[in-house]
């Protein structure tokens, strides 16, 4: 034991020092042929000093007994599944064959002790890795089920490590590993250690330092050691709260990148013509249902039917919206009211029909892989990828969307008409045309949104209803005819909800921020981004 | 009744030809049904059943609530999409009296709590229930729980000058958060299930056909006064007022009227006469269900009116009646035609029918007696003439 | 609303370095206005001289970012809304007539009528005989008499302009504010109107908006010339006529 421990701090001082390279691999791995152990191990501390990259895997592979040499030509390979035909991959050429008889080979055999110093030296290659994926995927190992004899390999490990995210990794294992010390210095010190993760692990262990019996007393014998976990606990739980904070800050965040998808055409819409389009929910659903038809049409490419759902849900609800628009909207001009009134029919026939064409149950649309993964920034922070996309994506309309308005004529026709109607129409703007084009926009996006919302949310007919109350709050609070107003509202209105939710519930939540929209409307009865002027107050 | 009232409602009545017959058919409805349903023998070709009256007074009950949302609507132009709230407010209010008249007799047996209550192991009533065993005080919260509302709601939504398309969805809001608050269970209203199992009312057996045709009577009656309450208020300079805010907002306030006290006063008291309908609609359903509270509701009663014609009152009870007859009948053999004809009406009475049924019937009485103006012509709604 | 009462006042409206903006555009830009109570005052200007913008501001519509605004000397009206300003005693008739569409010609003036206000007078108010007399007076001196049972909505242009001015005079107002009246009239009613309204102003206040020339030669009032928000020349006509700026900006074109 003591030799191995002593041995390991030898090829820690070599390995990191790294000058390596003292002999070459074909050398190196000479050793693990023979039968003593012993020489087996002295093979090993010179595999892990060799600087080459199949070094690693042959310790690896020896770890888990694949290793196997060649009984003719001696050569190393690595074997999954020892039998007739398999292919192996041969260490020294570097290449598969195929074995045709299975006493060909022979496996290199290993005792604890080997096994022991397997995991250290794989551990020593594999954390002073260039490669920062393999030291994070090795110090969580590590840390999964940290052993006493790693303690040394850690230790120097954490000294070099410049990534905070592997250094959280490494000082919990050290930190679990000195708990168990008998020594209370040792033991204060892992829980310096300790402070340094915010791995639930860590987290645990602090809280079962500090916990207390029934009178207060702490339950750990060191008392001292139990005050000063407790005063960590509190600084790594401030630390917690940071990153509980800002999760819900990105997911208020997303969930305002969703209502800004949903509202924005509505508050377009609105700016432009004055009306309430109460299909708009139901032309986010035509376009949650245009994604799951896609993807009914081409189920191999199930990755790029996104891609495609966007334009073709872009299209479909926009030509509902124009054919709304001058089947109906157009006879209703100058009345907001009946307007609102007719699009709610046309909002209830839609429903109806998808219910009768796609069934009243929720249509299951699969999300591609890429879309479906988790990020884990660390132990206290995790997101889900479709969230961040959702985020991206919005912004991405959002940007395309105001350099529309900004830099096209139809985008300067628009923006006139909000303005001032009458005057854009006497200097020779086809109001009716601008209007026709507005509401398919306006429509359009909706149906994008229905794609961004099919990733997140249960597809079925009642999908708008769903959103469509929450768009009209953005729209109330944010304003009208200025996409700013639009998008502050959404992020702030999503973030508010994604803040109250966990404390208050979802549902009180929502009350609450209706009454905050009401009240907020004293202040500002027309929303944070009032149009101004005198066509408006008409 | 005394002389004076007497005079009014004759004078209501006198210019009022189709006002008349409205309120005959509603009289006959709350008379005749009745009285059939309960001494008509059984099987016999007079005998009504205990189905369709309870659907007649249901849409009672839908033609009260259709008075107070035209009375917004209609003359002030305030376009409620809230007024569900309203109805299922005093729809609660009172079955939470009949709640506590349902005593020991619960499934659970407990004297002190409702079933549901029991269910979630709460172990004593809350605050809010106290007062319910006694009807006078659960009338009185058929008027005060909508009226607060509507009052604290529009005494902060009309101050800030919210109109038009803003406030409609701002209501829609209100009625669906509240919605949403109704199905928990945390609230205290019996989440999903809402309040049902009800005994009796007053003593009487909810379930009798004796009782439940009190209840048409009642719904009838109740809309019969609030025909005339609303009609002496909007042949009042009051109801001008109104008229005015509709037509020119602005330029009502220039005439020196202080438009967002009419609209609260008018909000206010078109939300009790909500409530009132519920109130009654409630033992004779013999449920209060939160899905009452849905915004499709509230935009439904809007269809009603409109259909019936905005603006007039009697048109406001035509088209109660007429659709919720309709709703019934598909419903139950075309269940999958409902909505396309519900929203089929919405297009196509906005766009083809501004003036509903009873701007129709109106049309055809003037051409009958020649051009004559009639003061009474259904008023056109303001957001008509901008049109033009 | 005699003369002896108005008297007693300097001006009947004081405006004072008044400025007010929409969007960075200064549609009013420190103008500054002093009517004397029973004064006539006619106010020309081109088109979008804030004009109609200056009577928004005195009746309260809109609240100007700047500058003070007085009714008979110490009523701050800045500070107070539309409902209250008419109730003082300030009475507008818009550029645009705006009467109520769906009620009759007799309606419109009993809304307009002087008298209170309130909520619950309103609902049981009843008309006295006396003023069922007045609304009639006021119908047959607006010429209105044919159509006293007619919707507003089905009258011409210059009937809507008569029945506004009879409401603006039935509502008994101290100042009356009123925004190009003339326009839709014929010749004869324009000096119908020019007379009637110098019969009011022989116990009111008024103010009067007009592009029409002669018709604020027969005002023979003082005149007041607003350009780009704030006044340019004020004096009787002939004077404002021979300034060589009121030529230039408006009477030239
Ligand atoms: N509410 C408003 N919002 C924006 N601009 C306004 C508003 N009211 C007036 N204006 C602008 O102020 C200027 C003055 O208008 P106005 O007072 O109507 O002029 P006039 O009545 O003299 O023709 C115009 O340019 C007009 O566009
Ligand atoms: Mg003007």
């Amino acid at each position: 034991m003591k030799i191995i421990k002593s041995l390991t701090i030898i090829v820690l001082a070599f390995s990191f020092a790294s000058f390596a390279r003292a002999n070459n691999f074909e050398q190196a791995v000479q050793g693990l042929l023979e039968n003593s152990n012993k020489k087996k191990a002295a093979a090993v501390e010179q595999l892990a000093k060799v600087d080459d990259p199949r070094s690693l895997p042959t310790l690896k592979a020896m770890l888990d007994a694949k290793l196997y040499y060649k009984k003719d030509d001696k050569s190393l390979v690595i074997i999954t599944d020892l039998e007739e035909g398999a292919t192996v991959h041969n260490l020294m050429s570097q290449s598969d064959e195929s074995i045709s008889d299975k006493r060909a080979v022979s496996k290199v055999r290993i005792n604890n002790k080997l096994r022991r110093l397997l995991r250290s030296s794989i551990a020593v290659l594999e954390l002073s890795s260039g490669d920062m994926a393999i030291r994070l995927e090795s110090a969580k190992n590590l840390a999964k089920n940290p052993s006493a004899d790693m303690r040394d390999v850690l230790i120097i490990a954490l000294e070099k490590e410049s990534s905070s995210k592997i250094a959280g990794f490494l000082s919990l294992s050290l930190g679990l590993i000195d708990l168990e010390n008998e020594d209370p210095a040792v033991r204060r010190k892992a829980v310096d250690y300790l402070s340094g993760s915010v791995e639930p692990q860590a987290i645990g262990a602090l809280k079962a330092l500090t916990a207390k019996d029934k009178d207060g007393n702490y339950l750990e014998q060191d008392k001292e050691l139990a005050a000063y976990a407790a005063k960590v606990f509190k600084r790594v739980d401030t630390k917690m709260q940071l990153f509980k904070t800002s999760e819900n800050m990105l997911f208020g965040l997303s969930l305002g990148s969703v209502l800004l998808l949903a509202a924005i055409g509505l508050a377009i819409t609105f700016g432009v013509m004055g009306v309430i389009n109460m299909a708009h929910g139901e032309m986010i659903m035509l376009g949650a249902y245009t994604t799951f038809t896609v993807q009914q049409l081409m189920p191999e490419l199930i990755g790029a039917s996104l891609f495609v759902a966007i334009p073709v849900a872009f299209i479909v609800a926009a030509a509902v919206g124009v054919l709304m628009e001058r089947l109906i909207i157009r006879h209703l001009y100058g009345r907001p009211l009946d307007t609102l009134l007719a699009t709610f029919g046309v909002s209830l026939i839609l429903q109806q029909a998808i219910r009768q064409i796609y069934g009243a149950n929720s249509v299951s649309v699969i999300s591609p892989p890429w879309i479906s993964g988790l990020w884990e920034v660390n132990g206290a922070l995790a997101l889900t990828y479709n969230r961040i996309y959702i985020l991206l994506f919005a912004m991405l309309v959002l940007g395309l969307l105001a350099l529309l308005l900004k830099k096209t004529l139809v985008g300067l026709q628009m923006r006139a008409v909000t303005q001032n109607r009458p005057m854009a129409n006497s200097m020779g703007i086809r109001a009716g045309w601008v209007d026709a084009m507005t509401f398919g926009l306006g429509s359009g996006i909706a149906g994008i949104a229905g794609v961004a919302l099919s990733q997140i949310a249960s597809v079925s007919p009642n999908l708008g209803q769903t959103y469509i109350v929450d768009s009209f709050m953005v729209v109330v609070f944010g304003g009208v005819g200025n996409i700013m107003g639009t998008f502050i509202g959404a992020m702030t209105l999503g973030v508010i909800n994604k803040f109250l939710e966990p404390q208050v519930g979802a549902v009180i939540g929502k009350i609450i921020v209706l009454v905050f929209i009401i009240l907020f409307i004293q202040w500002r009865p027309r929303g944070l981004f009032a149009l101004k002027g005198r066509f408006v107050e008409d | 009744m005394n002389l004076l009232q007497q005079t009014f409602i004759y004078k209501a009545l006198q210019n009022d030809i189709f006002g008349r017959y409205v309120l005959s058919f509603v009289i006959i409805i709350g008379t005749v049904i009745p009285l059939l349903n309960v001494f008509a023998p059984e099987g016999s070709m007079f005998d009504i059943t205990t189905f369709t009256m309870t659907l007649m007074g249901k849409i009672l009950c839908f033609a009260i609530l259709a008075l107070a949302l035209d009375l917004v609507w209609g003359y002030c132009g305030i376009l409620s999409l809230g007024h569900g709230a309203f109805f299922s407010l005093g729809g609660y209010a009172m079955g939470m009296y009949l709640m506590r008249q349902i005593g020991d007799r619960g499934v659970y047996g407990n004297p002190e709590l409702p079933d549901f209550m029991v269910f979630l192991n709460w172990d004593a009533l809350p605050w809010y229930w106290y007062g319910f065993d006694s009807f006078g005080f659960a009338l009185l919260m058929v008027f005060l729980a909508p009226g607060i509302l509507a009052f604290v709601f529009g005494w902060m939504a009309f101050r800030s000058r919210v109109t038009g398309v803003y406030f409609s969805i701002i209501t829609q809001a209100l009625t669906f958060a509240l919605m949403q608050a109704f199905f928990m269970n945390k609230l205290g209203f019996g989440g999903n299930n809402g309040l049902t199992d009800f005994k009796d009312i007053l003593g009487f057996n909810i379930q009798s056909d004796e009782t439940r045709s009190v209840l048409v009577f009642t719904a009838a009656l109740v809309l019969c006064i609030t025909y005339f309450v609303c009609k002496y208020i909007v042949s009042s300079k009051f109801g001008k007022v109104l008229v005015s805010i509709r037509d020119a907002e602005s330029r009502t306030r220039f005439l020196g009227y202080r438009v967002e006290h009419y609209k609260l006063l008018v909000f206010t008291f078109s939300a009790i006469v909500a409530g009132v309908a519920g109130a009654i609609y409630v033992p004779l359903v013999g449920a209060a269900n939160p899905s009452e509270f849905s915004p499709i509701n509230s935009i439904g009663i809007v269809i009603w009116v409109a259909l019936g014609g905005r603006g007039t009152l009697y048109g406001a009870i035509i088209g109660a009646l007429v659709i919720g007859y309709a709703k019934s009948y598909f419903t139950t053999s075309f269940p999958d035609l409902w909505l396309y004809i519900l929203g089929g009406l919405f297009v196509l009475t906005t766009m083809y029918l501004p003036e509903g049924i009873a701007g129709r019937l109106e049309q055809l009485r003037q051409k009958r007696n020649g051009s004559k103006n009639d003061p009474s012509t259904p008023a056109k709604n303001a957001e008509l003439e901008v049109a033009k | 609303m005699n003369t002896e009462k108005t008297e007693k006042f300097q001006s009947v409206l004081y405006l004072n370095g008044v400025t007010k903006s929409f969007d960075g555009f200064k549609a009013i830009n420190n103008l500054s206005l002093d009517v004397s109570p029973g004064e006539l005052r006619a106010i020309i200007g081109p088109n979008g001289a804030g004009k109609s913008t200056m009577m928004d501001i005195i009746t309260g519509k809109t609240k100007p970012d700047k500058g003070e605004v007085r009714f008979k000397d110490n009523i701050d009206l800045t500070r107070h809304d539309e409902a209250d300003i008419a109730n003082m005693g300030i009475g507008r008739k818009f550029q645009k007539p705006t009467v109520i569409d769906s009620l009759t010609v007799w309606d419109n003036l009993d809304l307009a009528l002087a008298g209170n206000r309130g909520i619950w007078q309103t609902l049981v108010f009843k008309l006295s005989s006396n003023q069922c007399e007045r609304i009639e007076e006021i119908i047959s001196l607006i010429g209105l008499s044919e159509k006293t049972e007619a919707l507003a909505k089905n009258l011409s242009h210059g009937q809507k302009q008569w029945l506004e001015i009879g409401m603006l005079i039935i509502q008994e107002p101290e100042v009356l504010l009123v925004d190009e009246p003339a326009g839709g009239m014929t010749d004869y009613e324009t000096m119908e109107t020019a007379k009637l309204l110098k019969d009011i102003a022989k116990n009111h206040s008024v103010i009067v908006v007009e592009h029409d020339m002669d018709f604020v030669r027969a005002l023979d009032c003082t005149v007041t010339v607003l350009h780009e928000g704030s006044v340019l020349a004020e004096g009787s006509l002939e004077k404002v006529s021979a300034d060589p700026r009121v030529i230039e900006v408006y009477l030239g074109r």
